[in-house]
């Protein structure tokens, strides 16, 4: 699903990113943990394709296809989602519109007729159960003036509707209270298949008691320095970072 | 001095038009006086230059250039029913006034059944008529502005509407202009005036177009609207000439008490388009909408100044322009709220935004508070940036396509104009123009 090979990474000038190696099953769900400014952020961004952010080295396969100077849409279009650690306010553009105009990009490239409105009204119904959105939430601007909990339910709502195959979670969890959390977490949850991969990237254990991972690795200064199970998030929660930035350190 | 030289030689030309115009048409007509005296005026005044600080970034000279042929009442019309079809943007039930090259054309024009004594005529066949010779002229001022001076000689056409007290107009009046410079480049003097008695209400709809591919057209275009005690006016203007159009539209519009004018400006086309909104707030607790949304590329060039003249107290204003700037085009906006000393409680609020898609667009904004009462409410405020970044990122992480992003978040910011067009059917059209430019 994703392979990614000695991805070396900077923004405007400066390197984030010094060389990560990371396979991602289909069905699989890896954790990235880290401290604050280890790279999670420009990792998310740099799979999504975001402008600024330059791949030096390395190659990010999804699908087999080295996708690392390919469009943001068309990574999307090709199944990859990236769930915004700060999801973005566009005032006038309609949750619903914007949601229908994307939906309708991503089948034209894969050779499908778009939804009509009736079509895509039943899926955004069904979808919204996912999330506990409520009609009112499609026909506001999209995440304007929406409290935390309602943009990042907003995010996996989007998911929901897109379908993609390969999920990235920048920070879902952070600005979060517990109800939140665990709509936001059963959302996400409600998406796990065989088929349908998952990068959850988040600096605290909490989100893991909900959206179980398979793997999790650590990053510090730009690499992956531990990885294991679900029980190093448990180790990482209990002690720290502390630990793992002495291990590199010797 | 050579460009001192090219403009006499070009003010000389539209004198010598006026000449031919008036020894033929003009003789025992109540409206000479006028004429002759806004020639002069014309001639004394000249064309403005970028020294004039009202045109300082809009150079009018490329209009002194050119050679327009002046079409006189006796030329034939040639435009046919499917010529303007395209332009036939209020919907079937619109009454709408079809003017060639600034004359009237009754063959292709459709006046809907209306409520007794409303009166919808052209210009030049009610010039003999009591309300015209009351208003026409009495708000749009020859004295400063020479392009109303040269208007104000060639009167002759244009639409003429009264709205009797307490009448309701449901359906809109759309003013179609047609400039034909398919032959060769033609110059029209548009000539509105629109009058609106106590507690009537109307909505006016004007827009201007071009038949034409190579050849320049420019329109020379003056509104004068009165908007009577509690009346209530809704004028919506349209600009898609091509791109080798002139435009220097002028629009006056005098409140009375209690009465409310809400007018809306969408500029897509023309080369240089100039529009001068003036509104004058004469009687207390009136209202005023000003929207305006230019989208402008190429080397086009868009100037939108306007003035709201708060005269009496109790009064509201709110104004909102929006410019999209894309190429190497460019954006003029000035915009004065004026409170005179009188003009107690005024609410007055004013914001210009542009959004700059190339390296070569430019915009130039000048918002201008003079207040001179001390009990108000008045802010204004201008930005200009580029299109949002992070808000492209995100729409394209879902699928959507640069341009079509693009278009998104351009169409989002130019409905918070186009929302307060009320005609249904001309703000769905000149939506799907605005989406079809900003993808172009």
């Amino acid at each position: 699903m994703l392979e990614i090979k000695n991805l070396i990474a900077k923004v405007e000038d400066k390197q984030i990113l010094n060389g990560i190696n990371l396979e991602v099953k289909p069905g699989e769900v890896h954790a990235i943990m880290g401290p604050n400014g280890s790279g999670k952020s420009t990792l998310a961004s740099v799979l999504a394709g975001k402008d600024n952010y330059e791949v030096v080295d390395g190659k990010i396969l999804f699908d087999g296809e080295n996708i690392s100077e390919m469009s943001p849409e068309d990574r999307a279009r090709k199944g990859l989602f990236l769930a915004f650690q700060y999801p973005i306010e566009i005032p006038g553009v309609s949750n619903a519109n914007f949601l229908k105009t994307a939906l309708n990009e991503v089948r034209k490239s894969k050779g499908l007729e778009p939804l009509d409105s009736k079509d895509f009204l039943i899926l955004m119904k069904e979808k919204m159960k996912l999330v506990e959105m409520d009609k009112a939430m499609t026909q506001r601007s999209v995440n304007e003036g929406f409290s935390g909990g309602e943009k990042k339910r907003n995010e996996i709502f989007q998911m929901a509707m897109l379908e993609p195959k390969l999920c990235v979670l920048d920070e879902t969890d952070s600005g979060l209270d517990i109800d939140a959390l665990r709509i936001v977490a059963n959302g996400v949850n409600g998406l796990r298949n065989k088929e349908r991969s998952f990068l959850v990237i988040t600096h605290y254990q909490r989100l893991l008691d909900y959206i179980v991972p398979d793997f999790v690795h650590v990053l510090y200064n730009g690499r992956i320095v531990k990885s294991g199970g679900k029980e190093l998030a448990l180790e990482l929660e209990e002690k720290g970072y502390d630990w793992i930035k002495e291990e590199v350190t010797v | 001095m050579q460009s001192v030289a090219i403009n006499i030689e070009g003010k000389e030309k539209f004198v010598n038009d006026f000449e031919t115009f008036s020894e033929l048409y003009l003789r025992n007509n109540s409206l000479n006086a006028l004429r002759k005296s806004s020639i002069s005026r014309f001639y004394e005044l000249g064309f403005p230059t970028t020294k004039n600080e009202e045109w300082k970034y809009t150079n009018v000279s490329p209009i002194t250039k050119n050679n327009f042929r002046f079409l006189t009442p006796s030329d034939k019309f040639s435009l046919t029913k499917s010529d303007i079809k395209p332009f036939l943007i209020c919907g079937k039930d619109a009454t709408v006034l079809v003017f060639e090259n600034g004359r009237f054309n009754e063959s292709l024009s459709v006046i809907n059944n209306l409520p007794a004594n409303v009166l919808i005529a052209s210009l030049a066949s009610s010039l003999e008529n009591d309300i015209v010779k009351q208003h026409l002229g009495k708000y749009a001022s020859i004295k400063t502005e020479s392009f109303i001076a040269l208007n104000s000689a060639f009167i002759y056409d244009g639409a003429f509407i009264h709205i009797p007290a307490n009448a309701i107009l449901e359906q809109p009046i759309h003013f179609l202009y047609v400039s034909d410079a398919r032959v060769e480049s033609t110059v029209s003097y548009p000539r509105n005036l629109i009058v609106a008695e106590k507690n009537s209400q109307v909505n006016i709809a004007e827009s201007y177009h071009t038949i034409s591919s190579v050849n320049h057209h420019f329109t020379n275009s003056v509104t004068e609207v009165v908007v009577k005690e509690n009346a209530k006016v809704e004028f919506d203007k349209f600009q898609n000439e091509t791109a080798e159009a002139f435009h220097i539209n002028h629009t006056e519009a005098y409140q009375e008490k209690n009465s409310t004018f809400d007018i809306s400006t969408v500029t897509l086309g023309g080369g240089l388009v100039r529009n001068n909104l003036h509104i004058v707030l004469d009687g207390e607790n009136c209202t005023s909408h000003l929207h305006g949304l230019y989208l402008v590329n190429g080397t086009q060039l868009v100037d939108n100044h306007t003035l709201v003249d708060h005269a009496k107290p109790n009064c509201y204003s709110n104004e909102l322009y929006k410019g999209i700037i894309d190429d190497k085009g460019q954006g003029v906006f000035n915009g004065k709220i004026f409170v005179r000393k009188d003009a107690q409680k005024t609410n007055a609020y004013q914001s210009n935004k542009n959004i700059l898609l190339s390296d070569d667009a430019s915009m130039n904004a000048k918002p201008q508070l003079e207040i001179f009462a001390d009990d108000v409410k008045c802010s204004h405020g201008a930005t200009t940036g580029q299109l949002d970044e992070d808000a492209l990122f995100y729409l394209r992480s879902r699928g959507i396509g640069e341009e079509n992003a693009k278009a998104l978040l351009n169409i989002a910011f130019s409905n918070d104009v186009l929302n307060h067009i009320s005609i249904e059917t001309m703000r769905d059209k000149i939506a799907n123009l605005v989406f079809e430019k900003l993808k172009k």
